[in-house]
């Protein structure tokens, strides 16, 4: 599937393809493989043009294309062992909601986060990535039984919000998200917790209190969806662009008013076209994160942690 | 032609024999039509002596019903609402909060205070709905945030009161960060075993009622309150169904298991310094 702005680079790529049959058969002919030169250099510049002036609707749309990597698709990739660790203790599992003990490098990681599904079928059970309070609870359970055998969280965020259903209110939705975001604060392990595609609102924050919290360049985190703000402020779903540029939730932004702590940085083009070097970087930045922050004590980790969320927020007095 | 002709015309009582009912001397109770004088309705704290209907009420209200003789000291009552975004939607933030500012006489769309009930010393924060529905920014997280300091200062119990939509939009990801920043306080409140008390009045929703409002000690609520994550609005168009009679009332979470109980406002007072006088050290 092709975004809109994808469509003029693809365009451009299928030309250069052929080019690049043409030369194949006509065995290394200077012309055509000057054109092609040309023409790759043409393709970079193109893709940087187009990449790097995204609007921020742009981004919104991005981080949801739908061959972008979901958090399963991490695990398998850059974890050498992984074992999933299912349900919440009380009522169900929650296949929104995903988790486990992975290893990476050696190293023993609680991994959890929200998973989307790749086809109708998938989506339908992954409930398009928006979790139930089960699943908050799985999620709280996972981080209590890391911390207790003293290996660190990494939270992968990726939902367009927590489920809004009957069973879901029935079930207190509010009080397993709020419990969450309390007790997170007070993990005595290391939390790292990553933006991969959507970060909406509870649902995110949810599994999103850490002591570093990233955003892959092409997502976005906020407190509503650029829709659902549309059809309160705008009272229609058709001001999606407007309300997305108001909102500013994308990483740049939130790294620009000190709501996040830093931007992983992805291939041209967005994790999709690329999803091992995607992989690679994440990977990286996990282990020299979790290197750094277990140099700290968890009493300086709490602390700094409460700290950093407490200085959010703008004011005149 | 009519039926009855008029004999003489206009109307003969001079304007100074007139005999007028003063404005606002009856109140109408929205819920059960019951009418009783606005002077009853007000002795008994805004709730309808028929039925029972708890009428939103202000912050000072509020603290009028908690607080003994009405004294108390306000905290942080100027802090005021900046616009890190410069958030426009059909107006700019800015002037929406001066226009709101002006018409209801608040700064924002919460008060905190300390003072006496019944002769314990508690620290108050309470919402007021009239300020933009309620919603949450940085100034009522970073006001929730200072009362809650305030209380582990002084060592008293901390009494939040909760009536908001959820989340201020115009703020975005600011406001996200609130719901975090009060629970990272609420997580040190217990650290100091000082109780916290969350009562949840009519509407308590969306990142209000997913952060401060359920972590109390006690989550209790007002009678017949919609308290919820998502609104109904929002999970009647997500299912396609009717929701069930009832739902997301006060007396739903009690049947669920999510309020510890359910008080009349005319009860808070008594009910809240019996709790707090069992949890004395």
């Amino acid at each position: 599937m092709l975004l809109d702005f994808e469509q003029p680079i693809a365009d451009f790529e299928s030309k250069l393809n052929s080019f690049k049959e043409l030369n194949a058969k006509n065995l290394e002919n200077q012309a055509i493989q000057q054109a092609i030169n040309t023409f790759e250099q043409e393709l970079i510049k193109l893709k940087k043009e187009t990449f790097e002036n995204l609007t921020r609707w742009q981004r919104v749309q991005l981080s949801r294309h739908p061959e972008r990597p979901y958090t399963l698709d991490y695990l398998e990739n850059i974890c050498e062992e992984f074992i999933e660790i299912h349900g919440d203790r009380n009522f169900a599992d929650d296949p929104a909601m995903i988790g486990g003990f992975g290893t990476i490098e050696g190293q023993t990681v609680m991994f959890i986060g929200q998973q989307k599904g790749r086809n109708t079928k998938q989506r339908q059970y992954r409930n398009f990535g928006m979790a139930n309070p089960e699943g908050y609870r799985k999620a709280l359970r996972l981080m209590k039984m890391a911390e207790k055998f003293d290996k660190p969280v990494v939270c992968l965020i990726d939902t367009p919000g927590a489920f809004p259903g009957i069973e879901a209110e029935e079930r207190g939705q509010a009080e397993a998200i709020a419990r969450n975001i309390r007790d997170m604060f007070m993990l005595k392990v290391p939390v790292i917790c990553i933006i991969i595609g959507e970060g909406a609102s509870g649902g995110a924050l949810g599994i999103a209190i850490g002591d570093k919290v990233l955003m892959l360049e092409n997502t976005w985190y906020s407190v509503i969806s650029p829709e659902s703000c549309s059809s309160i402020l705008w009272r229609s779903w058709e001001y999606k662009e407007q309300a997305a540029q108001a909102l500013k939730p994308t990483a740049k932004d939130m790294l620009g008013f000190g709501l996040i702590d830093g931007i992983i940085p992805e291939p041209l083009g967005g994790a999709h076209t690329n999803p091992k070097e995607t992989f690679d970087t994440v990977k990286k930045v996990i282990i020299d994160e979790l290197t750094k922050l277990s140099a700290a004590s968890p009493q300086e980790r709490i602390l700094n942690r409460i700290e950093k969320f407490g200085k959010m927020g703008v004011f005149v007095e | 032609m009519s039926w009855f002709n008029r004999e003489e015309k206009n109307i003969k009582t001079q304007t100074t024999e007139k005999k007028e009912t003063p404005d606002g001397l009856w109140y109408q109770c929205p819920s059960c039509k019951y009418v009783m004088t606005t002077r009853e309705h007000k002795v008994n704290h805004s709730v309808c002596s028929s039925c029972g209907h708890h009428e939103r009420i202000s912050a000072a209200d509020y603290f009028a019903v908690l607080f003994d003789d009405n004294t108390f000291t306000e905290l942080d009552a100027n802090m005021s609402s900046g616009d890190p975004l410069t958030f426009t939607d059909s107006k700019a933030y800015p002037k929406r909060i001066v226009a709101t500012q002006a018409n209801t006489g608040l700064k924002d769309a919460l008060r905190t205070a300390h003072g006496k009930m019944n002769g314990i010393e508690i620290t108050v924060s309470c919402m007021d709905f009239s300020f933009i529905g309620g919603s949450m920014g940085s100034v009522v997280g970073e006001k929730i945030a200072r009362g809650i300091d305030n209380a582990i200062k002084m060592q008293t119990p901390f009494i939040m009161i909760s009536r908001s939509g959820g989340a201020r939009m115009q703020e975005a990801g600011y406001s996200l960060m609130q719901m975090a920043k009060t629970s990272a306080r609420l997580a040190l409140l217990a650290e100091a075993k000082l109780p916290y008390i969350s009562l949840m009045t009519d509407p308590t929703t969306g990142g209000v009622s997913a952060s401060y409002a359920m972590l109390g000690d006690f989550n209790v609520a007002e009678p017949n309150a919609l308290i919820g994550f998502a609104g109904p609005r929002v999970i009647r168009e997500t299912i396609g169904k009717d929701l069930p009679k009832g739902f997301q009332t006060s007396e739903y979470l009690l049947d669920h298991g999510f309020l510890d109980f359910i008080v009349k406002r005319t009860e808070v007072k008594t009910k809240f310094t019996q709790l707090l006088s069992m949890l004395k050290p």
